[in-house]
């Protein structure tokens, strides 16, 4: 390091200081109006948790219920009036000082993050398949979070008919993170996003009403767990911006592409350095990999779908893996792509142990949470495989294919609440032996989701599927297409050994009962199997929209 | 815009089954009526389709194309060949039968609770497998016929899975795990195909760019499509590989006899004579007019596998116990016949092939439903549980004779045609083939005559005693097959005539000449 870079940490030439006064400082300018679908999300989560303090306790569950559709409700109508208003194509740009970016991918994600969380809401809603206690109508929520399992505090909140009403603004809260956690368009803002989505769930795994130190146990490893990859998340941009210079994504693609022209004299040790990058993006990419499950980074996974409140696990399982993979599409082809030669075989490695991984464990689970768990870590799978491509169409691919499976995981998890026994939600796979016999219809909706995640032509899966392998094809990652070929054959097996237990296997003397839902859950279900069968038959328009959203801006 | 005949013939038997299945849990009779309405109106209207089908037409006869999903480059195409118009009319033909033979097979056990609507689900299911068999023979879009191809595994699973052969040893759980299995085999075997053929399938579109196949054929014949001479041997081998199960070729066969054996009669039916046809079809139509170099360069292997399949499948049926399953093992040999005539490359290889498809599906019928009527009456699938059938139901007995006879090819019966001419056709290309072939005749003569003699001569044994003869239902099932057996074996023309076009176009697409006879290459 010279004399004079080391002379300039601490001081500046004469002339710089009186050339910017104080007073000609601006003002940061915050387009308002685009980040209207966060700020709604956000203002109504604050006024939630007032709700919760001024609000009679009668009163909480029917406001918190309508502030937070209403919330979604009026975040998706902006989304659409911000597309339409041309913000997906010609008008994208980078918004709030270069923090976040506002373009087809974007509103995409936030538009799907928003109408599933919406839609998985109905069921956090849900009051009539508990058995009342004492006379009070109980959603799936611990009556007091606090109240330490077994104890006469618990009892004696259950008594008094506490519902933790709380869940509402948690899922609110975590819903802005979602929604701004694809849009980061610097590191500090990708960090920021993905504490303000993760903090809450943790929160809010651990409130199931039934079998609570199961979900409190859920929600420490998921805790401890996410803590760890966040920290390898801060970890990686502490190098990147070592190696760039910049937490700003244009930036740091500016030194990775070697187009830099001017080096921070702080840092001009270490800019330009290459093992930073290496590393430093091999962690951020760690941190990210960890949010949507992808093997090596997917033990948290089943622990946590089985232990949290089944509509947590729902809502988790489809808002998380899309906001997490808008977020690494992002990272991947905006900030990197100068690097794919050197990313690429690394996800094309985990994309395989993924979906061989996710599939092959799936096999051997008893337990409905958990097949879906692993399930979903083989759709991560499937996912990176279009995510590689590294084309326009494996952008849009990967929206559509995002779109497709979060209704689909929403839909299958609220069937999951129905089916009850004394202890609460009958998970067990036993249990499930000749469902099809009681309740034809609800073993029916739960094929058509089962066939949809096994990617059978004519259900949103296969169009999905194939938009996804059809761009690694294109994209010149034939192997991949093989590998996730033989992995969705492993697949069907266990989908389909779900199928022939609930159809012909013969019921069980003591098996569970299918609980009569409210209008709420009814229509979690419904939309769920409408977008199911609509993307499967008809997915031109959906396609389109994806396509016309796959343009990321810089 | 004309009437959409081929959507239509394939739409009516969905709704049917829409229908059928809404109809109440109580009113069992009306479903049945209502399935077999439907069936026969299908019936008519691929009847109409036959008769507006001009043999020396276009290649392709009223044709319809709409656009599908455009990301994919898919549209929805239709048309039909001569091969498609033929097997069009066998499924929508068989059909009623099927429904007819089945009319009791899903009556509920016991009055279980008032949602459990067996019998409706059973004829709806069938009604669907018509729609898809139907649509994916009319299909001229890749995808298009892809995704049928897959999506009618799931109602012939329910249909195998949930509606088992109440003949069974054994007790209840026993049979339904047995079922149970049988299901899950034919599913996963079945879905491994699909999917590997779902990898040959985008290989193709990043190939052609395309999935229609009149779109691919122009591209091919002026010369922007060429593709690399392994690029098409491994597309050729994604599709044959899924054809291969589910025609099924030796060594994939193995489903087969399970799911026939577990299934009932009438699904049995469903599976040899009407679906598995999906399978040798698309070979025709697929495999050798998408990857015609491929299909030469695999022919060798592919004829030794059908030779295996012949004898192979000829031998176990000889061995069987089970009487359907012995019907499966024969029907595993006369595919092999089948695939033997496609890839002979000749004319009268193909045609027989097809005539075969159609044969086959009229003879396999006939035998199995009236096996199926016998199993019913006996409460057995064991042959030895049989004897002296004849002296106490001659009527069944003689029906099950000549469908017996049909399937060992009896000069005078339609699978004689066919069969003549794929040896024909076999022999003129490769001698060897057509001998070797010779042999699965023979062995058809002793497991059909063995068959025969064993349940229905000899003494009355004392649980035959008392054995109803056919009922008027069971005749109207028997007797028409048999006329058109008879028919066809005495005048096929009709069929040949709207078939051999459609032979002569494929045998242009591989650019194969019959071979002369010898005398006249001489000259």
């Amino acid at each position: 390091m010279s004399a004079t870079a080391v002379h300039s940490l601490w001081t500046m030439a004469g002339g710089v200081t009186s050339a910017a006064p104080v007073e000609k400082f601006k003002a940061p300018v915050i387009e308002y109006t685009q980040l209207a679908p966060v700020l709604i999300v956000i203002g109504v989560a604050v006024v939630g948790v007032l709700v919760e303090a001024f609000v009679p306790r009668r009163a909480r569950y029917y406001t918190q219920v309508f502030l937070t559709v209403v919330a979604l409700a009026a975040a998706f109508a902006a989304v659409v009036g911000l597309a339409a208003g041309g913000y997906g194509t010609t008008k994208a740009h980078i918004a709030a000082m270069g923090a976040v970016a506002i373009d087809g991918p974007t509103l995409f994600l936030q538009g799907t993050i928003l109408l599933t969380s919406l839609v998985a809401v109905f069921t956090f809603a849900e009051r009539r398949l508990d058995p009342a206690a004492h006379g009070n109508h109980v959603d799936s929520f611990a009556a007091q979070a606090a109240s330490v399992p077994g104890s006469d505090s618990e009892k004696a909140a259950v008594k008094a008919g506490f519902t933790t009403t709380e869940v509402f603004p948690l899922v609110l809260f975590s819903v802005a993170g979602m929604l701004v956690f694809p849009a980061a368009n610097d590191l500090l803002t990708l960090f920021v996003a993905l504490e303000v989505f993760s903090l809450p769930l943790y929160l809010l795994c651990a409130v199931a009403r039934r079998k609570r130190l199961m979900s409190q146990e859920a929600a420490v490893k998921y805790f401890l767990l996410g803590a760890f990859s966040s920290a390898f998340l801060l970890f990686g941009i502490a190098l990147l911006y070592g190696y760039a210079g910049s937490v700003s994504y244009a930036a740091i693609a500016d030194v990775v592409d070697g187009a830099v022209t001017k080096i921070d004299p702080a840092l001009a040790d270490t800019m330009g350095n290459d093992a930073l990058l290496l590393i430093g993006g091999a962690m951020i990419l760690t941190g990210l990999l960890f949010k949507v499950g992808a093997v090596p980074f997917h033990m948290w996974t089943p622990d946590v779908y089985q232990g949290a409140p089944t509509p947590v696990t729902g809502f988790m399982a489809a808002a998380t893996k899309v906001a997490a993979f808008g977020a690494l599409l992002r990272l991947l082809y905006v900030v990197l792509p100068g690097l794919a030669w050197d990313w690429r075989p690394v996800m094309w490695a985990v994309a395989i142990v993924t979906m061989l991984g996710g599939a092959i464990v799936a096999i051997t689970q008893t337990d409905i949470k958990r097949l879906l768990a692993y399930s979903s870590i083989a759709h991560a799978g499937f996912i990176l495989a279009g995510v590689i491509a590294t084309t326009p169409d494996g952008i849009s691919s990967v929206l559509f294919y995002l779109g497709a499976y979060s209704f689909v995981t929403v839909g299958a998890f609220a069937v999951v609440t129905l089916v009850r026994d004394a202890g609460g939600e009958a998970t067990h796979l036993s249990k499930w032996a000749g469902l099809g016999r009681r309740s034809p219809l609800v073993a029916a909706v739960f094929a058509v989701f089962l066939l949809a995640f096994a990617g059978i032509p004519l259900t949103s899966g296969f169009s999905g599927k194939f938009a996804v392998f059809k761009a690694a094809a294109d994209g010149g990652a034939g192997g991949l297409v093989v590998v996730g070929v033989i992995s969705s054959a492993i697949a069907a097996f266990f989908y389909i050994r779900v199928i022939v237990l609930m159809f012909f296997s013969e019921p069980k003397a003591d098996g569970p009962t299918v609980a009569v839902p409210s209008p709420l859950t009814m229509t979690t279900i419904a939309v769920g199997v409408a977008v199911t069968l609509v993307l499967g038959l008809a997915p031109q328009y959906f396609l389109d929209l994806a396509s016309q959203a796959g343009v990321f801006v810089r | 815009m004309s009437f959409p005949l081929l959507t239509a013939t394939a739409a009516l038997p969905a709704i049917g089954a829409v229908a059928t299945a809404a109809v109440p849990a109580a009113r069992r009779t009306t479903a049945k009526w209502l399935a077999l309405v439907f069936s026969l109106a299908t019936l008519v209207l691929a009847g109409i389709a036959l008769a507006r089908f001009e043999p020396g037409g276009d290649r392709y006869q009223l044709t319809e194309s709409h656009a599908w999903i455009k990301d994919f480059g898919v549209r929805y195409e239709l048309g039909v060949d001569g091969i498609g118009v033929a097997l069009m009319a066998l499924t929508a033909l068989l059909i009623p039968f099927v429904i007819l033979a089945g009319w009791h097979d899903a009556d509920p056990l016991e009055t279980k609770s008032s949602r459990w609507r067996p019998t409706q689900g059973f004829f709806a299911l069938i009604l669907m497998v018509e729609a898809m068999v139907i649509l994916s023979f009319e299909a001229t879009d890749v995808f298009l016929f892809y995704i049928l191809f897959e999506a009618m595994l799931i109602p012939m699973y329910f249909l195998i899975g949930g509606f088992g052969d109440r003949a069974h040893t054994g007790s209840d759980e026993n049979a339904a795990a047995q079922r149970s299995y049988a299901a899950v085999k034919f599913l996963l075997y079945n879905l491994v195909g699909g999917l590997i053929m779902l990898a040959a399938v985008i290989g193709l579109y990043v190939v052609a760019g395309t999935f229609s196949l009149s779109e691919i054929a122009e591209a091919r014949a002026n010369g922007s499509l060429s593709m690399a001479t392994g690029t098409e041997r491994w597309l050729f081998l994604g599709f044959f590989f899924a054809f291969a199960v589910k025609a099924p070729l030796w060594p994939l066969h193995t489903w087969l006899p399970n799911a026939m054996g577990e299934a009932t009669s009438p699904v049995a039916v469903l599976i040899t004579a009407v679906v598995d046809k999906v399978g040798t079809f698309a070979m025709l139509r697929f495999c050798l007019q998408l990857f015609p170099e491929a299909s030469k360069w695999a022919t060798p292997v592919i004829i030794v596998l059908a030779l295996i399949s012949i004898v192979y499948g000829a031998l176990l049926a000889v061995g069987q116990r089970d009487i359907k399953r012995l019907i499966a093992y024969a029907s595993i040999s006369h595919f092999g016949f089948i695939i033997l005539g496609i890839f002979a490359m000749t004319s009268q290889g193909q045609s027989g092939a097809t005539l075969y498809m159609v044969n086959h599906g009229i003879s396999t019928a006939a035998l199995m439903l009236v096996a199926g009527f016998l199993i019913t009456r006996r409460g057995s699938r064991l042959i030895a549980d049989y004897g002296g059938v004849q002296k106490v139901a001659p009527i069944l007995a003689g029906t099950f004779l000549i469908g017996g006879l049909a399937t060992l090819s009896l000069p005078g019966l339609a699978p004689f045609v066919s069969e003549f001419l794929v040896l024909v056709g076999a022999f003129s290309a490769y001698p060897a083939a057509g001998i070797i072939a010779t042999t699965g005749i023979v062995l058809a003569a002793l497991y059909v005559l063995v068959l025969y003699q064993r349940t229905m001569t000899g003494p009355v044994k004392a649980e035959v005693q008392g054995m109803a003869d056919l009922k008027v239902r069971e005749l109207a099932v028997v007797l028409p097959l048999i006329a058109l057996l008879l028919f066809l074996g005495v005048y096929p023309k009709p069929l040949t005539e709207i078939v051999n076009p459609a032979v002569q176009h494929t045998m242009s697409d591989v650019q194969k000449k019959d071979p002369q006879p010898e005398v006249e290459a001489a000259k």
